[in-house]
């Protein structure tokens, strides 16, 4: 059996003291797992992910990477963050850099990676995402399809033990979603571990080795997606599911 | 045709003279600039600080420098510290203390809504990238406040560099006090030379601000691209 990656214990979360976004969530990731978390909007989903990532500050609970609890000192934060990738929906390139900057930035700065290096190492997963020939453009420049693609190397290249996506496809174009997506397929093929938030069902299904169904900022199900899409157990995630089939609204 | 007194203008070294009042207004709106621009960096991102009772000294400050009038303000550095504090401070140094006073004020605001012009996700996919607070702010929050910041500021220069006439009143000899001094001394052999001597001046302000302004629509237009 794989080894845990990380691991969440009684994670709970509420914003300006209101009820909790996220109530006593426990949840694992082992090594190469894939692990697809739905939702509707507002449960959480997208919180919890940002909580794992310490973008948002966790009222109580424990994060523990390799079996180590998180240390969240400013100065020891940064080591951490470098070993859990995001990508969010909207790319976040930083607009003053071009294309090649964006990707070098981070190994560069944080990893003190040598140049010639680094350099060749972005050029080889830009060409994989289908942009090398974009390396020196800026982001406004690219569609947005190309810009997630962008962001997803960015993430990359830092070699992440965890890369976490947040409804990454949510911004885009319907016909520039799958381009996005095939990229995210390729990357679970090859074993990276991910957690992912999406609103896409279907890539949900292809891609997941289990899924989560958070609800009211509680882990309702998880189950591996054949069941969960299948058969889901709950009353409360059957409707959820519902809600992507238009037929299945009318028939009420 | 009436005498239109211009070549009072190049008597003796009255342009040189002019040129270097203009010089005075333009040094101490530099001096003052200088610090405005640091000072302003400093007070905005305190501006962005999450602590309310701060922000209001912020606010409190900013607006006390909107409502005072900068004659005001001059006359209270310059006549109120010689006689409350007993210090004899140069009227120029008093001005570069009162420009500073309220550059300082306005780029902090500038700074201000720069910064928060700059998407929070910026902020999060630096951090989320494994860059510290430093590294954040220096490679991907200034660069942009910078170029938003620009027009402004420049913009705010070209203000400044007006505004210090002021100091006239407090015996600063600058260019418009060249001017009246120009004046007067040939108020009888050309009683017309108020129009071409301010005249001038105005002229030189052009000079002055409108390359200023120039330089930086040409400035963005290079960090755009």
């Amino acid at each position: 059996m794989a080894e845990t990656i990380l691991e969440v214990s009684k994670l709970t979360k509420s914003f300006d003291g209101g009820s909790a976004v996220l109530n006593e969530i426990n949840f694992s990731i082992k090594k190469g797992e894939v692990v697809v978390v739905v939702g509707s909007s507002g449960c959480g989903k997208s919180t919890f992910l940002r909580c794992l990532n310490f973008l948002e500050q966790i009222d109580s609970g424990e994060i523990l990477l390799d079996g180590k609890k998180i240390d969240i000192s400013a100065k020891a934060l940064p080591k951490y963050r470098e070993k859990i990738g995001m990508v969010f929906q909207s790319y976040e390139l930083f607009p003053h850099k071009t294309v090649l900057e964006n990707v070098m930035l981070a190994p560069l700065l944080v990893q003190k990676r040598n140049k010639a290096e680094v350099k060749a190492e972005a050029e080889k997963l830009l060409a994989r995402v289908g942009v090398a020939e974009k390396k020196d453009m800026y982001p406004r420049q690219l569609s947005g399809g190309q810009k997630q693609r962008v962001a997803i190397v960015r993430s990359l290249i830092m070699h992440p033990e965890v890369l976490l996506l947040d409804e990454i496809t949510a911004a885009l174009d319907p016909e520039m979603v799958r381009e996005v997506l095939q990229v995210v397929l390729e990357l679970a093929k090859e074993g990276m571990t991910m957690l992912i938030v999406t609103h896409e069902m279907d890539f949900a299904k292809a891609v997941a080795d289990r899924v989560i169904f958070l609800d009211q900022g509680e882990i309702i199900e998880e189950e591996p997606p054949e069941i969960f899409f299948g058969e889901p157990k709950t009353e409360r995630a059957k409707r959820f599911l519902n809600t992507f089939h238009y037929e299945a609204l009318e028939d009420k | 045709m009436q005498d239109l007194g211009i070549e009072v203008l190049f008597k003796g070294n009255n342009f040189i003279r002019l040129l270097a009042g203009l010089w005075v207004s333009v040094r101490l709106a530099l001096i003052a600039m200088v610090f405005s621009i640091l000072l302003g960096f400093l007070l905005g991102m305190i501006m962005t600080s999450k602590n309310r009772i701060v922000r209001l000294i912020c606010r409190i400050y900013l607006e006390i420098v909107r409502i005072m009038p900068q004659l005001v303000l001059l006359f209270l550095v310059y006549f109120g510290a010689a006689k409350h504090l007993g210090i004899n401070i140069s009227g120029e140094i008093a001005g570069v203390i009162v420009f500073t006073f309220w550059g300082t004020a306005e780029m902090g605001d500038l700074v201000r809504s720069a910064l928060i012009a700059v998407p929070k996700h910026q902020y999060e996919s630096a951090y989320s990238l494994g860059l510290n607070k430093t590294q954040v702010y220096l490679q991907i929050i200034l660069p942009q406040t910078i170029r938003r910041l620009l027009p402004s500021a420049v913009n705010l220069l070209t203000r400044m560099i007006k505004t210090t006439s002021l100091v006239v009143l407090i015996g600063v000899v600058e260019v418009v006090k060249v001017g009246k001094q120009i004046i007067d001394a040939s108020r009888y052999q050309n009683p017309n030379a108020a129009l071409s001597i301010y005249g001038v001046i105005f002229l030189l302000y052009f000079a002055v601000c409108f390359p200023i302004s120039k330089l930086s629509a040409a400035l963005e237009k290079k960090l755009q691209s």
